[in-house]
């Protein structure tokens, strides 16, 4: 199945709850205009929720690092939240996972967007 | 295109389309082999990434989703090892000059982690250029990791 994104308020932070497989083609996309729909939208404060992820493959990880890239430069932030371990293996075979701040739980990850 | 099951070796070959969903099928073909080798589950997660991977590269960067332009893939069991090769009808490339994905600078690319990812997740990779033309990738994996 192809990822799905779901948003929801918390705060004034925006979690993402992205379930599926994040891979070229329907899922890199929908992640893509997922965020980019949030910007958009004037949203600056995104945690992606990835708990529900269950395959990324480097087309993914490339929309990650867009995504983080394209809200950091607009003066926002974005977070990762519940990575399974195989996503936290490939953030960090990838030297990607001190790029992002990631968090196990979603109330700590809320309160760290400044 | 077919099986051999002699004693020793299983071989599958399959001619797959430039489209995305090749790498969908071949993903398939390689994990049931992978399956029946006995490779644990993380080890068969690595196979089928990296050769998802391969796919995406041949249709996307080798046969540029040309659809007259087919993609080989090959898969061969042997007794203490998963070979896959998989073949393009593209243009060739040079392996020496794509950019390091985990140098400073590249760190933050949204592309080119590819090929990085199908040498972290297998024991050999190795790249050659296809007869009568295109590109010939070969990924092999090992049972018992080789020293």
């Amino acid at each position: 199945m192809s990822a799905k994104l779901s948003p929801r308020q918390v705060g004034d932070v925006i979690v993402v709850d992205v379930s599926g497989r994040i891979t070229l083609g329907e899922g890199s996309s929908n992640l893509r205009e997922g965020i980019r729909g949030l910007l958009t939208q004037g949203n600056k404060k995104i945690l992606l929720n990835l708990g529900e992820v269950s395959y990324i493959d480097s087309s993914g990880i490339g929309e990650l690092v867009s995504g983080f890239t394209s809200v950091t430069n607009q003066g926002g932030q974005l977070k990762l939240l519940n990575l399974t371990k195989r996503v936290r293996d490939l953030l960090q075979i990838t030297k990607l996972y001190t790029v992002f701040e990631v968090y196990d739980e979603e109330a700590a990850a809320v309160r760290s967007f400044v | 295109m077919g099986e051999d099951t002699s004693s020793e070796t299983r071989r599958v070959e399959k001619l797959l389309d430039s489209v995305l969903e090749s790498a969908d099928a071949a993903e398939r073909v390689a994990l049931k082999a992978a399956r029946e080798l006995g490779f644990p589950d993380d080890e068969q997660h690595k196979i089928g990434m990296a050769v998802r991977e391969a796919i995406v590269n041949a249709v996307v960067h080798g046969n540029r989703y040309n659809a007259h332009k087919k993609v080989h893939l090959a898969v061969t069991s042997g007794q203490d090892h998963l070979a896959v090769t998989i073949g393009d009808e593209g243009e060739g490339f040079d392996l020496a000059a794509l950019p390091d994905p985990l140098a400073e600078q590249n760190l933050l690319h949204q592309s080119g982690r590819g090929i990085f990812l199908i040498r972290a997740f297998m024991d050999e990779f190795e790249v050659r250029r296809r007869v009568p033309g295109g590109t010939e990738v070969r990924l092999v994996k090992y049972l018992e990791k080789k020293q």
